[in-house]
């Protein structure tokens, strides 16, 4: 999925995370930010990285902010920063590309 | 056959936002009997996309322990609800609450998009239940036909805010601008055999008046009461699960009138009171509540 427009998703309340997605320059530019970087820091960038590729997400740039997320919750920003910048709400691919 | 989750015990039905991580991760510590998890009036307008994301990996990541797992979806009356079906299904929800029913053409309305949803998904079809939330005059003039308008549904719920709105008053604290939205409703789940349920409590600093009004349902005849603080639950498990009294008593019903039966005697003696046939019902509900409860283990 092509990143269209700058979007975001999510929050920095504690448990939660932002997203923020903007169009890429060639290639898939990833920055996590978070109080536990030291402890899960590759955890939380592979969930995001996963999430990423199953989108087909592959020319963008993804900033995560995360307030100590589940990684359902993780996931859950990801997903809707990438489908919010297609502008998409509808008739979603549940148990296909999101799971 | 009956779903086997249809008479499920659900003294306690707690609403979380969907939208909140912090609030859906762990609920299951609370103990209450179900969690609603809100995509409706808790979540802005402007985030019902991204509560779907959420609710969708909390069903399917998080272990809620046996808590059943009611989503309430937005009403018909907005452009949400059909994509709040699909998530509700495709996550494996057990029951969706539908918000503002108002007639049992509402209720068939989700449950042709709920069997689409099942076969899309690939879930058992007859398998996702319904609770049907009445939120207006006509709603609860209709409850009976709402009560009897799929075998999918489990029962009815008072939404008392929006009820009131429509009946031009408002939530008193008496409980007056309630009394005939109840007794009807009630009554109708009764008539039905499908579940009742009160509306919520919002005054959180008034316990007091919180555990008449959960007495006073319970003696109108309701299953349990929608909640919106774990604080809330404890009274109303306390006030919904029958006493060690009560089941000892209940008990003895039970096997006194299947003995007496056996001999041909109508009407004895049990703990002073005079006891026939029309307690037997009650006794077994009792004892079904006390079991399901799980505070009673005989095989009655």
């Amino acid at each position: 999925m092509v990143v269209q427009k700058s979007a975001v998703a999510g929050t920095l309340e504690s448990s939660d995370a932002q997203v923020t997605v903007e169009p890429g320059s060639g290639t898939l530019e990833l920055i996590v930010e978070s109080n536990v970087i030291h402890q899960f820091g590759r955890q939380i960038r592979k969930t995001v990285l996963d999430v990423l590729e199953r989108l087909e997400v592959t020319d963008a740039k993804v900033v995560v902010v995360d307030k100590g997320a589940l990684d359902c919750t993780l996931k859950a920003r990801v997903e809707c920063a990438v489908y919010r910048s297609n502008d998409i709400t509808e008739t979603l691919p549940w148990g296909g590309a999101i799971k | 056959m009956m779903h086997p989750n249809k008479k499920r015990l659900r003294r306690s039905m707690m609403f979380l936002n969907c939208q909140k991580p912090g609030l859906i991760k762990d609920p299951y510590i609370y103990g209450t009997d179900s969690i609603i998890l809100d995509l409706e009036d808790a979540v802005a307008e402007n985030q019902k996309d991204s509560a779907r994301y959420s609710l969708y990996h909390a069903l399917k990541e998080i272990n809620y322990r046996g808590v059943e797992r009611v989503v309430r979806m937005n009403g018909l009356d907005t452009p949400h609800w059909k994509e709040d079906i699909r998530v509700c299904v495709a996550g494996g929800a057990d029951t969706i609450r539908i918000a503002k029913t108002e007639s049992a053409q509402d209720v068939h309305v989700v449950e042709e998009h709920v069997l689409a949803a099942e076969r899309e998904f690939g879930r058992p079809e007859g398998s996702t239940l319904l609770m049907a939330a009445l939120e207006s005059c006509r709603g609860v003039m209709n409850a009976l036909e709402v009560c009897n308008s799929s075998d999918r549904l489990i029962g009815i719920a008072l939404s008392g805010g929006d009820y009131t709105r429509d009946l031009q008053t408002v939530i008193s604290g008496t409980g007056v601008e309630l009394q005939g939205a109840r007794q009807q409703m009630v009554i109708a789940a009764r008539a039905a055999k499908v579940q009742c349920w009160d509306t919520v409590f919002t005054d959180l600093d008034n316990m007091e008046a919180f555990e008449k009004e959960v007495r006073m349902i319970k003696m109108m005849g309701f299953d349990g009461k929608s909640l919106v603080n774990p604080r809330q639950i404890e009274i109303v498990h306390e006030v919904f699960t029958p006493t060690k009294k009560e089941i000892i008593f209940a008990d003895k019903i039970v096997r006194e009138i299947d003995e007496k039966k056996a001999q041909g005697i109508g009407v004895f003696m049990v703990d002073g009171k005079m006891i026939d046939i029309a307690f037997y019902e009650g006794a077994v509900r009792t004892l079904k509540l006390a079991k399901a409860a799980g505070i009673y283990e005989e095989d009655l």
